[in-house]
Protein backbone atom coordinates (compact mmCIF):
# COMPACT_ATOMS: atom_id res chain seq x y z
CA UNK A 1 0.00 0.00 0.00
CA UNK A 2 2.91 2.53 0.65
CA UNK A 3 4.32 1.75 -2.38
CA UNK A 4 1.35 3.05 -4.03
CA UNK A 5 0.94 5.81 -2.07
CA UNK A 6 4.38 7.22 -2.68
CA UNK A 7 3.34 7.15 -6.24
CA UNK A 8 1.17 9.65 -6.04
CA UNK A 9 1.48 12.69 -7.65
CA UNK A 10 1.17 15.61 -4.16
CA UNK A 11 -0.79 18.31 -4.67
CA UNK A 12 0.27 21.97 -3.74
CA UNK A 13 1.69 22.22 -0.47
CA UNK A 14 -0.56 23.80 2.49
CA UNK A 15 0.75 24.55 5.71
CA UNK A 16 -2.64 24.39 7.09
CA UNK A 17 -2.27 20.78 6.27
CA UNK A 18 -0.96 19.96 10.07
CA UNK A 19 -1.55 16.00 9.16
CA UNK A 20 -1.87 14.36 6.02
CA UNK A 21 0.24 11.69 3.71
CA UNK A 22 3.56 12.25 5.00
CA UNK A 23 2.23 11.59 8.70
CA UNK A 24 1.55 8.11 9.41
CA UNK A 25 -2.00 9.21 10.82
CA UNK A 26 -5.30 7.39 9.03
CA UNK A 27 -7.31 11.02 9.48
CA UNK A 28 -6.29 14.59 7.98
CA UNK A 29 -6.30 17.42 10.18
CA UNK A 30 -6.49 21.21 8.74
CA UNK A 31 -6.09 24.37 10.44
CA UNK A 32 -8.77 26.70 10.31
CA UNK A 33 -8.01 29.37 13.26
CA UNK A 34 -4.32 28.99 15.86
CA UNK A 35 -7.03 26.58 17.96
CA UNK A 36 -9.20 25.11 15.76
CA UNK A 37 -8.70 22.49 12.96
CA UNK A 38 -11.01 20.31 11.40
CA UNK A 39 -10.17 16.26 11.78
CA UNK A 40 -11.18 14.63 8.48
CA UNK A 41 -11.73 10.86 8.22
CA UNK A 42 -13.19 7.96 6.77
CA UNK A 43 -13.71 3.83 6.82
CA UNK A 44 -15.96 1.61 5.42
CA UNK A 45 -15.78 -2.06 4.94
CA UNK A 46 -17.82 -5.24 4.56
CA UNK A 47 -20.04 -7.39 7.74
CA UNK A 48 -18.09 -9.22 10.08
CA UNK A 49 -21.15 -10.70 11.93
CA UNK A 50 -25.13 -11.30 10.42
CA UNK A 51 -26.76 -8.42 12.57
CA UNK A 52 -27.19 -5.49 10.51
CA UNK A 53 -28.06 -3.70 13.17
CA UNK A 54 -24.77 -4.63 15.20
CA UNK A 55 -23.07 -4.57 12.35
CA UNK A 56 -23.91 -0.26 11.64
CA UNK A 57 -23.06 0.25 14.86
CA UNK A 58 -19.59 -1.88 15.00
CA UNK A 59 -18.55 0.20 11.87
CA UNK A 60 -19.69 3.49 13.38
CA UNK A 61 -17.81 2.87 16.12
CA UNK A 62 -14.83 2.04 14.02
CA UNK A 63 -14.88 5.02 11.70
CA UNK A 64 -15.58 7.49 14.37
CA UNK A 65 -12.32 6.11 16.73
CA UNK A 66 -10.02 7.67 14.45
CA UNK A 67 -11.14 11.50 15.80
CA UNK A 68 -10.55 10.34 19.33
CA UNK A 69 -7.58 8.82 18.45
CA UNK A 70 -6.80 12.70 17.44
CA UNK A 71 -7.87 13.99 20.32
CA UNK A 72 -10.82 15.62 18.69
CA UNK A 73 -14.80 15.78 19.06
CA UNK A 74 -16.82 14.04 16.60
CA UNK A 75 -18.87 17.12 14.72
CA UNK A 76 -20.83 15.58 11.26
CA UNK A 77 -20.90 11.97 9.63
CA UNK A 78 -21.58 10.78 6.22
CA UNK A 79 -23.01 7.24 5.46
CA UNK A 80 -20.78 5.40 3.17
CA UNK A 81 -23.11 2.26 1.43
CA UNK A 82 -22.80 -0.52 -0.72
CA UNK A 83 -26.10 -2.35 -1.18
CA UNK A 84 -27.04 -5.40 -3.59
CA UNK A 85 -30.27 -4.11 -5.55
CA UNK A 86 -31.58 -7.36 -4.55
CA UNK A 87 -31.14 -7.51 -1.15
CA UNK A 88 -33.97 -6.56 1.23
CA UNK A 89 -33.97 -2.87 2.19
CA UNK A 90 -35.31 -3.89 5.52
CA UNK A 91 -31.61 -4.94 6.05
CA UNK A 92 -29.91 -1.67 4.96
CA UNK A 93 -32.59 -0.07 7.70
CA UNK A 94 -30.91 -1.83 10.47
CA UNK A 95 -27.65 -0.78 9.05
CA UNK A 96 -27.98 2.90 8.95
CA UNK A 97 -30.23 2.46 12.28
CA UNK A 98 -27.09 0.96 14.33
CA UNK A 99 -25.14 3.73 12.45
CA UNK A 100 -26.87 6.52 13.44
CA UNK A 101 -27.13 5.45 16.63
CA UNK A 102 -23.57 5.74 17.46
CA UNK A 103 -22.97 8.96 16.03
CA UNK A 104 -25.63 10.44 18.12
CA UNK A 105 -23.65 8.55 21.10
CA UNK A 106 -20.62 10.29 19.79
CA UNK A 107 -21.87 13.85 19.88
CA UNK A 108 -22.19 14.28 16.45
CA UNK A 109 -24.86 14.64 13.74
CA UNK A 110 -25.53 12.46 10.75
CA UNK A 111 -25.49 14.54 7.94
CA UNK A 112 -26.26 12.62 5.06
CA UNK A 113 -24.29 10.21 2.93
CA UNK A 114 -24.04 8.43 -0.90
CA UNK A 115 -24.76 4.70 -1.72
CA UNK A 116 -24.19 3.20 -4.72
CA UNK A 117 -25.04 -0.83 -5.69
CA UNK A 118 -22.73 -3.48 -5.29
CA UNK A 119 -22.34 -7.23 -5.16
CA UNK A 120 -22.48 -6.89 -1.58
CA UNK A 121 -22.54 -4.96 1.38
CA UNK A 122 -20.15 -2.41 2.59
CA UNK A 123 -20.93 0.36 5.08
CA UNK A 124 -18.81 3.03 6.70
CA UNK A 125 -18.57 6.48 7.87
CA UNK A 126 -17.01 9.40 6.66
CA UNK A 127 -16.81 11.86 9.49
CA UNK A 128 -15.57 15.34 10.69
CA UNK A 129 -14.30 16.72 14.21
CA UNK A 130 -12.60 19.29 15.79
CA UNK A 131 -9.46 19.67 17.55
CA UNK A 132 -7.18 22.32 19.35
CA UNK A 133 -4.26 21.78 17.28
CA UNK A 134 -1.85 22.56 20.47
CA UNK A 135 -3.53 19.67 22.13
CA UNK A 136 -4.03 17.35 19.58
CA UNK A 137 -2.58 13.95 19.72
CA UNK A 138 -0.06 12.31 16.74
CA UNK A 139 0.26 8.62 16.51
CA UNK A 140 3.96 8.85 16.70
CA UNK A 141 5.13 12.01 19.04
CA UNK A 142 6.32 9.10 21.88
CA UNK A 143 9.49 9.54 23.80
CA UNK A 144 12.05 6.90 25.66
CA UNK A 145 10.73 6.17 28.87
CA UNK A 146 6.79 6.51 28.33
CA UNK A 147 3.98 4.03 29.17
CA UNK A 148 2.18 2.61 26.66
CA UNK A 149 -1.40 1.78 27.50
CA UNK A 150 -4.45 0.09 25.79
CA UNK A 151 -7.48 0.60 26.42
CA UNK A 152 -9.85 -2.79 24.74
CA UNK A 153 -8.68 -6.30 24.88
CA UNK A 154 -7.15 -7.87 21.72
CA UNK A 155 -8.76 -10.52 19.60
CA UNK A 156 -12.01 -9.70 17.98
CA UNK A 157 -10.37 -9.91 14.58
CA UNK A 158 -9.73 -13.96 15.10
CA UNK A 159 -12.97 -14.56 17.22
CA UNK A 160 -15.15 -12.67 14.50
CA UNK A 161 -13.32 -15.04 11.41
CA UNK A 162 -13.53 -18.30 13.89
CA UNK A 163 -17.65 -17.17 14.10
CA UNK A 164 -17.94 -17.00 10.35
CA UNK A 165 -17.57 -20.78 9.68
CA UNK A 166 -19.32 -21.50 13.17
CA UNK A 167 -16.75 -22.57 15.14
CA UNK A 168 -16.14 -19.21 18.02
CA UNK A 169 -18.52 -20.06 21.28
CA UNK A 170 -21.24 -17.82 21.51
CA UNK A 171 -19.86 -16.08 24.81
CA UNK A 172 -16.93 -15.15 23.08
CA UNK A 173 -18.35 -13.44 20.41
CA UNK A 174 -20.57 -12.14 22.89
CA UNK A 175 -17.82 -10.47 24.68
CA UNK A 176 -16.15 -9.65 21.37
CA UNK A 177 -19.50 -7.82 19.76
CA UNK A 178 -19.51 -6.45 23.37
CA UNK A 179 -15.75 -4.53 23.00
CA UNK A 180 -16.26 -3.71 19.20
CA UNK A 181 -19.65 -1.62 20.06
CA UNK A 182 -17.63 0.70 22.84
CA UNK A 183 -17.12 4.13 21.53
CA UNK A 184 -13.68 5.11 22.12
CA UNK A 185 -15.06 8.59 23.27
CA UNK A 186 -15.23 7.56 27.21
CA UNK A 187 -11.43 6.63 26.88
CA UNK A 188 -10.38 9.64 24.80
CA UNK A 189 -12.41 12.07 27.72
CA UNK A 190 -9.88 9.97 30.00
CA UNK A 191 -7.05 10.94 28.15
CA UNK A 192 -7.73 13.86 28.47
CA UNK A 193 -6.36 14.81 31.69
CA UNK A 194 -2.76 13.13 31.02
CA UNK A 195 0.10 14.07 29.57
CA UNK A 196 -0.53 11.72 26.09
CA UNK A 197 2.22 11.90 23.63
CA UNK A 198 1.41 9.46 21.38
CA UNK A 199 -2.26 8.14 20.36
CA UNK A 200 -3.54 6.21 17.95
CA UNK A 201 -6.08 3.54 17.12
CA UNK A 202 -5.57 0.00 17.27
CA UNK A 203 -7.64 -1.26 14.20
CA UNK A 204 -6.56 -2.95 10.72
CA UNK A 205 -2.45 -3.79 10.96
CA UNK A 206 -3.46 -4.94 14.73
CA UNK A 207 -1.33 -4.05 17.43
CA UNK A 208 2.27 -4.39 16.81
CA UNK A 209 1.55 -2.76 13.14
CA UNK A 210 -0.20 -0.19 15.03
CA UNK A 211 2.91 0.09 17.44
CA UNK A 212 5.42 0.06 14.50
CA UNK A 213 4.06 2.47 12.87
CA UNK A 214 4.30 4.59 16.58
CA UNK A 215 7.93 4.44 16.77
CA UNK A 216 8.24 6.42 14.17
CA UNK A 217 11.57 4.79 12.79
CA UNK A 218 13.22 6.50 15.55
CA UNK A 219 11.70 4.50 18.79
CA UNK A 220 11.76 1.41 20.37
CA UNK A 221 9.61 -0.15 22.55
CA UNK A 222 9.28 -3.39 25.09
CA UNK A 223 6.04 -5.52 25.91
CA UNK A 224 5.19 -7.95 28.58
CA UNK A 225 2.85 -9.94 27.03
CA UNK A 226 1.46 -10.64 30.94
CA UNK A 227 0.03 -7.13 31.13
CA UNK A 228 -1.84 -7.02 27.80
CA UNK A 229 -5.51 -7.46 27.78
CA UNK A 230 -7.02 -10.14 25.56
CA UNK A 231 -10.20 -12.54 25.34
CA UNK A 232 -8.74 -15.91 26.65
CA UNK A 233 -11.14 -17.39 23.61
CA UNK A 234 -8.98 -15.48 21.46
CA UNK A 235 -6.07 -17.79 22.19
CA UNK A 236 -7.53 -21.00 22.43
CA UNK A 237 -9.43 -20.52 19.00
CA UNK A 238 -5.50 -19.78 17.64
CA UNK A 239 -3.93 -22.78 19.10
CA UNK A 240 -6.58 -24.59 17.21
CA UNK A 241 -5.24 -22.79 14.38
CA UNK A 242 -8.28 -20.30 12.97
CA UNK A 243 -5.66 -18.30 11.19
CA UNK A 244 -7.14 -14.83 9.50
CA UNK A 245 -5.50 -14.42 6.70
CA UNK A 246 -4.87 -10.35 7.54
CA UNK A 247 -2.69 -11.66 10.72
CA UNK A 248 -0.65 -13.37 7.87
CA UNK A 249 -0.75 -10.25 5.70
CA UNK A 250 0.58 -7.94 9.13
CA UNK A 251 3.13 -10.44 9.63
CA UNK A 252 4.82 -10.24 6.12
CA UNK A 253 4.54 -6.58 6.97
CA UNK A 254 5.73 -5.87 10.42
CA UNK A 255 7.33 -9.32 11.64
CA UNK A 256 10.60 -8.17 10.53
CA UNK A 257 10.76 -5.54 12.96
CA UNK A 258 9.59 -7.35 15.76
CA UNK A 259 11.30 -9.75 18.33
CA UNK A 260 9.78 -12.50 20.24
CA UNK A 261 11.05 -13.73 23.93
CA UNK A 262 9.05 -16.98 24.93
CA UNK A 263 5.67 -16.08 23.32
CA UNK A 264 3.50 -18.64 22.80
CA UNK A 265 2.49 -19.18 19.50
CA UNK A 266 -1.31 -18.35 19.49
CA UNK A 267 0.05 -14.67 20.93
CA UNK A 268 1.90 -14.00 18.29
CA UNK A 269 -1.23 -14.51 15.76
CA UNK A 270 -3.31 -12.25 18.97
CA UNK A 271 -0.78 -9.71 18.56
CA UNK A 272 -0.96 -9.83 14.53
CA UNK A 273 -4.50 -10.07 14.32
CA UNK A 274 -6.50 -6.81 12.75
CA UNK A 275 -8.80 -5.32 15.28
CA UNK A 276 -12.27 -4.18 14.53
CA UNK A 277 -13.06 -0.88 16.50
CA UNK A 278 -10.18 -2.02 18.85
CA UNK A 279 -9.35 0.31 21.68
CA UNK A 280 -6.95 3.07 21.79
CA UNK A 281 -2.88 2.89 22.12
CA UNK A 282 -1.78 5.50 23.81
CA UNK A 283 1.79 6.78 24.83
CA UNK A 284 1.38 8.39 28.37
CA UNK A 285 4.42 10.16 30.23
CA UNK A 286 5.68 7.55 33.01
CA UNK A 287 4.68 9.14 35.72
CA UNK A 288 0.97 9.91 35.53
CA UNK A 289 0.80 6.49 33.78
CA UNK A 290 -0.42 4.28 36.67
CA UNK A 291 -2.78 7.17 37.77
CA UNK A 292 -4.29 7.19 34.12
CA UNK A 293 -4.51 3.67 33.76
CA UNK A 294 -6.42 4.01 37.13
CA UNK A 295 -8.58 5.98 36.02
CA UNK A 296 -9.24 4.38 32.43
CA UNK A 297 -10.12 1.34 34.60
CA UNK A 298 -12.72 3.13 36.78
CA UNK A 299 -14.51 4.44 33.64
CA UNK A 300 -15.29 0.90 32.73
CA UNK A 301 -12.28 -0.17 30.21
CA UNK A 302 -10.28 -3.05 30.39
CA UNK A 303 -7.13 -0.77 30.45
CA UNK A 304 -3.36 -1.71 30.98
CA UNK A 305 -0.27 -0.43 31.13
CA UNK A 306 1.04 -3.37 28.36
CA UNK A 307 5.17 -1.68 27.93
CA UNK A 308 7.21 1.14 27.29
CA UNK A 309 8.86 2.75 24.91
CA UNK A 310 12.93 3.06 24.83
CA UNK A 311 15.49 5.15 23.13
CA UNK A 312 15.78 2.88 19.57
CA UNK A 313 17.43 -0.82 19.91
CA UNK A 314 18.09 -2.97 16.92
CA UNK A 315 14.53 -4.88 17.60
CA UNK A 316 11.70 -2.29 17.09
CA UNK A 317 9.43 -4.05 19.18
CA UNK A 318 10.17 -6.84 21.69
CA UNK A 319 7.77 -8.64 23.08
CA UNK A 320 8.44 -10.73 26.33
CA UNK A 321 6.85 -13.56 27.65
CA UNK A 322 7.24 -15.42 30.84
CA UNK B 1 -6.06 -47.22 4.95
CA UNK B 2 -5.80 -43.87 4.83
CA UNK B 3 -2.26 -42.40 3.57
CA UNK B 4 -2.51 -40.03 1.23
CA UNK B 5 -6.11 -37.12 1.59
CA UNK B 6 -6.30 -34.71 -1.03
CA UNK B 7 -7.85 -31.26 0.57
CA UNK B 8 -9.47 -28.71 -2.38
CA UNK B 9 -9.36 -25.29 -0.64
CA UNK B 10 -9.56 -23.41 -3.64
CA UNK B 11 -11.73 -20.63 -3.15
CA UNK B 12 -11.88 -20.86 0.14
CA UNK B 13 -11.27 -17.98 2.75
CA UNK B 14 -8.95 -18.36 5.37
CA UNK B 15 -9.12 -19.81 8.23
CA UNK B 16 -10.89 -22.72 6.00
CA UNK B 17 -7.56 -24.26 4.15
CA UNK B 18 -6.04 -24.67 7.60
CA UNK B 19 -9.05 -26.30 9.54
CA UNK B 20 -9.90 -28.89 6.20
CA UNK B 21 -6.17 -29.46 6.64
CA UNK B 22 -5.87 -29.88 10.57
CA UNK B 23 -8.88 -32.17 10.07
CA UNK B 24 -7.53 -34.34 7.62
CA UNK B 25 -4.55 -35.09 9.74
CA UNK B 26 -6.28 -35.30 12.76
CA UNK B 27 -8.45 -38.20 10.66
CA UNK B 28 -5.52 -40.06 9.75
CA UNK B 29 -5.03 -43.26 10.91
CA UNK B 30 -1.56 -44.12 10.44
CA UNK B 31 1.52 -42.01 8.82
CA UNK B 32 0.66 -40.70 5.72
CA UNK B 33 0.73 -37.32 3.20
CA UNK B 34 -2.02 -34.52 3.67
CA UNK B 35 -1.77 -32.67 -0.23
CA UNK B 36 -3.46 -28.91 0.03
CA UNK B 37 -4.69 -26.92 -2.96
CA UNK B 38 -5.11 -23.03 -2.52
CA UNK B 39 -5.54 -20.81 -4.43
CA UNK B 40 -3.90 -17.62 -2.78
CA UNK B 41 0.13 -17.35 -0.96
CA UNK B 42 -1.25 -16.44 2.35
CA UNK B 43 -3.17 -19.72 2.95
CA UNK B 44 -0.23 -21.27 1.76
CA UNK B 45 1.90 -19.35 4.83
CA UNK B 46 -1.14 -20.14 7.09
CA UNK B 47 -0.73 -23.63 6.54
CA UNK B 48 2.93 -23.66 6.72
CA UNK B 49 2.70 -22.26 10.68
CA UNK B 50 0.11 -24.91 11.01
CA UNK B 51 2.66 -27.26 10.08
CA UNK B 52 5.44 -26.01 12.17
CA UNK B 53 3.06 -25.69 15.57
CA UNK B 54 2.20 -29.72 14.91
CA UNK B 55 6.19 -30.82 14.02
CA UNK B 56 4.79 -31.66 10.55
CA UNK B 57 7.02 -31.70 7.55
CA UNK B 58 5.65 -29.34 4.52
CA UNK B 59 6.45 -28.69 1.07
CA UNK B 60 4.68 -26.39 -0.73
CA UNK B 61 4.36 -25.91 -4.50
CA UNK B 62 3.48 -22.60 -7.15
CA UNK B 63 1.33 -24.54 -9.91
CA UNK B 64 0.24 -21.41 -11.25
CA UNK B 65 -0.79 -17.56 -10.35
CA UNK B 66 -3.45 -18.81 -8.63
CA UNK B 67 -2.86 -22.53 -7.64
CA UNK B 68 -0.56 -23.82 -4.85
CA UNK B 69 0.21 -27.16 -3.47
CA UNK B 70 1.19 -27.43 -0.09
CA UNK B 71 2.12 -31.36 0.97
CA UNK B 72 2.42 -31.91 4.66
CA UNK B 73 3.89 -35.40 5.55
CA UNK B 74 2.27 -36.86 9.12
CA UNK B 75 4.37 -39.48 10.40
CA UNK B 76 3.48 -42.16 13.54
CA UNK B 77 1.75 -40.76 16.32
CA UNK B 78 1.97 -37.29 14.11
CA UNK B 79 -1.67 -37.01 13.67
CA UNK B 80 -3.01 -35.60 17.05
CA UNK B 81 -1.54 -32.53 18.95
CA UNK B 82 1.99 -33.37 20.06
CA UNK B 83 1.25 -31.47 23.49
CA UNK B 84 -1.59 -32.91 25.23
CA UNK B 85 -4.71 -30.09 25.22
CA UNK B 86 -5.73 -28.60 28.27
CA UNK B 87 -9.49 -28.47 28.74
CA UNK B 88 -11.31 -27.12 31.55
CA UNK B 89 -13.87 -30.03 31.50
CA UNK B 90 -13.30 -33.78 30.88
CA UNK B 91 -13.66 -34.76 27.14
CA UNK B 92 -17.46 -36.48 26.92
CA UNK B 93 -16.08 -37.79 23.10
CA UNK B 94 -16.49 -41.50 23.24
CA UNK B 95 -14.05 -43.81 21.22
CA UNK B 96 -15.39 -43.72 17.60
CA UNK B 97 -18.86 -43.08 18.21
CA UNK B 98 -20.08 -41.99 14.39
CA UNK B 99 -23.91 -40.62 14.29
CA UNK B 100 -25.05 -40.22 10.72
CA UNK B 101 -28.00 -38.42 9.48
CA UNK B 102 -29.20 -39.21 6.00
CA UNK B 103 -32.24 -36.89 6.45
CA UNK B 104 -33.92 -34.21 8.14
CA UNK B 105 -36.95 -36.12 9.20
CA UNK B 106 -36.86 -38.99 11.73
CA UNK B 107 -38.90 -42.22 11.03
CA UNK B 108 -41.18 -43.05 8.76
CA UNK B 109 -44.81 -41.20 8.73
CA UNK B 110 -45.36 -37.41 9.02
CA UNK B 111 -42.79 -35.40 8.07
CA UNK B 112 -43.59 -32.54 10.33
CA UNK B 113 -43.19 -35.31 13.05
CA UNK B 114 -40.16 -36.77 11.16
CA UNK B 115 -38.55 -33.14 11.46
CA UNK B 116 -39.84 -32.70 15.88
CA UNK B 117 -38.62 -35.87 16.33
CA UNK B 118 -34.61 -34.78 14.81
CA UNK B 119 -34.69 -31.56 16.35
CA UNK B 120 -35.62 -33.48 19.76
CA UNK B 121 -32.83 -36.71 19.18
CA UNK B 122 -29.83 -33.75 18.34
CA UNK B 123 -30.95 -31.99 21.62
CA UNK B 124 -30.80 -34.82 23.71
CA UNK B 125 -27.57 -35.96 21.97
CA UNK B 126 -26.01 -32.85 24.04
CA UNK B 127 -27.80 -34.27 27.03
CA UNK B 128 -25.60 -37.49 26.83
CA UNK B 129 -22.71 -38.32 28.68
CA UNK B 130 -20.61 -39.53 25.68
CA UNK B 131 -20.31 -37.89 22.57
CA UNK B 132 -20.17 -38.99 19.14
CA UNK B 133 -16.62 -38.44 17.76
CA UNK B 134 -18.37 -37.24 14.24
CA UNK B 135 -21.75 -36.29 12.82
CA UNK B 136 -22.45 -37.15 9.14
CA UNK B 137 -25.17 -35.17 7.45
CA UNK B 138 -26.08 -36.28 3.74
CA UNK B 139 -29.00 -36.19 1.33
CA UNK B 140 -31.55 -33.80 3.00
CA UNK B 141 -29.71 -34.13 6.23
CA UNK B 142 -27.39 -31.41 4.78
CA UNK B 143 -30.12 -29.02 6.13
CA UNK B 144 -29.63 -29.88 9.77
CA UNK B 145 -26.34 -27.94 9.31
CA UNK B 146 -27.75 -24.94 7.31
CA UNK B 147 -28.29 -21.24 8.97
CA UNK B 148 -31.91 -21.96 8.82
CA UNK B 149 -31.74 -25.32 10.50
CA UNK B 150 -33.48 -25.09 14.29
CA UNK B 151 -30.98 -27.88 15.44
CA UNK B 152 -28.50 -25.10 14.90
CA UNK B 153 -26.90 -23.59 18.67
CA UNK B 154 -26.91 -27.81 19.60
CA UNK B 155 -25.16 -28.50 16.92
CA UNK B 156 -22.77 -25.24 17.70
CA UNK B 157 -22.70 -26.81 21.27
CA UNK B 158 -21.44 -30.16 19.96
CA UNK B 159 -18.97 -28.85 18.19
CA UNK B 160 -17.52 -26.52 20.84
CA UNK B 161 -17.19 -29.70 22.73
CA UNK B 162 -15.35 -31.27 20.29
CA UNK B 163 -17.33 -33.11 17.58
CA UNK B 164 -16.63 -33.13 14.22
CA UNK B 165 -19.24 -31.73 12.43
CA UNK B 166 -19.32 -32.64 8.67
CA UNK B 167 -21.72 -32.20 5.70
CA UNK B 168 -22.10 -33.95 2.03
CA UNK B 169 -20.49 -31.49 -0.37
CA UNK B 170 -22.58 -32.73 -3.30
CA UNK B 171 -25.75 -32.35 -1.04
CA UNK B 172 -25.44 -28.70 -0.23
CA UNK B 173 -24.70 -28.27 -3.73
CA UNK B 174 -27.48 -30.50 -5.23
CA UNK B 175 -29.99 -28.34 -2.41
CA UNK B 176 -28.17 -24.94 -3.62
CA UNK B 177 -27.18 -24.19 -0.18
CA UNK B 178 -24.11 -24.52 0.53
CA UNK B 179 -23.48 -20.87 0.82
CA UNK B 180 -25.42 -20.95 3.69
CA UNK B 181 -23.51 -24.10 6.29
CA UNK B 182 -23.05 -22.76 9.02
CA UNK B 183 -22.00 -25.15 11.60
CA UNK B 184 -18.44 -27.67 10.85
CA UNK B 185 -17.33 -28.56 7.46
CA UNK B 186 -17.96 -29.84 3.95
CA UNK B 187 -17.56 -33.19 3.47
CA UNK B 188 -17.16 -35.50 0.50
CA UNK B 189 -17.70 -39.49 -0.45
CA UNK B 190 -14.54 -40.50 0.55
CA UNK B 191 -14.40 -39.32 3.41
CA UNK B 192 -18.71 -40.37 4.32
CA UNK B 193 -17.01 -43.95 3.61
CA UNK B 194 -13.60 -43.37 5.43
CA UNK B 195 -15.56 -42.59 8.74
CA UNK B 196 -18.15 -44.74 8.21
CA UNK B 197 -15.69 -48.42 8.11
CA UNK B 198 -13.30 -46.74 11.15
CA UNK B 199 -16.36 -46.47 12.99
CA UNK B 200 -16.40 -47.55 16.38
CA UNK B 201 -19.98 -47.62 16.35
CA UNK B 202 -22.19 -46.35 14.07
CA UNK B 203 -25.89 -45.01 15.37
CA UNK B 204 -28.87 -43.29 12.59
CA UNK B 205 -32.11 -41.90 13.91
Amino acid sequence: MNRVLEKLPRSIRDDNLLIGFDSRDDAAVYRITDNLATVQTLDFFPPMLDDPYIFGQIAACNALSDVYAMGGEVKTALNIVCFPEQMSLNVLGEILRGGSEKVAEAGGVLAGGHSIADDSVKYGLSVMGLVDPEKMYPNNGGEPGSRLILTKKLGVGIICTANRIGAAPETAMQAAVGSMLILNKGAAEVLRDYPVQACTDVTGYGLLGHLHEMMDGRLSCRLSLDAIPVFDEALALADEFYLTAAAQRNRNYIGPFVHFENVPFAWEEVLFDPQTSGGLLAAVAADKAEDCQAALQKAGLPAQIIGEIVPKQEAEITVAGN
Amino acid sequence: MTNEVTVDARGLACPRPVINTKEAVEAMTGPGTVRTLVDNEIAVQNLQKFAAQRGLKAAAEKKSDNEFEVVLEVGEGQSAPAAAEITCTPDRRSGGLVVVFDSDSMGHGADKLGRILTKAFIFALTKQDELPEIMLFFNSGAFLTSADSESLEDLKALEAAGVSIRTCGTCMDFYNIAEKLAVGSPTNMYEIVDAMEHAGRLVKP
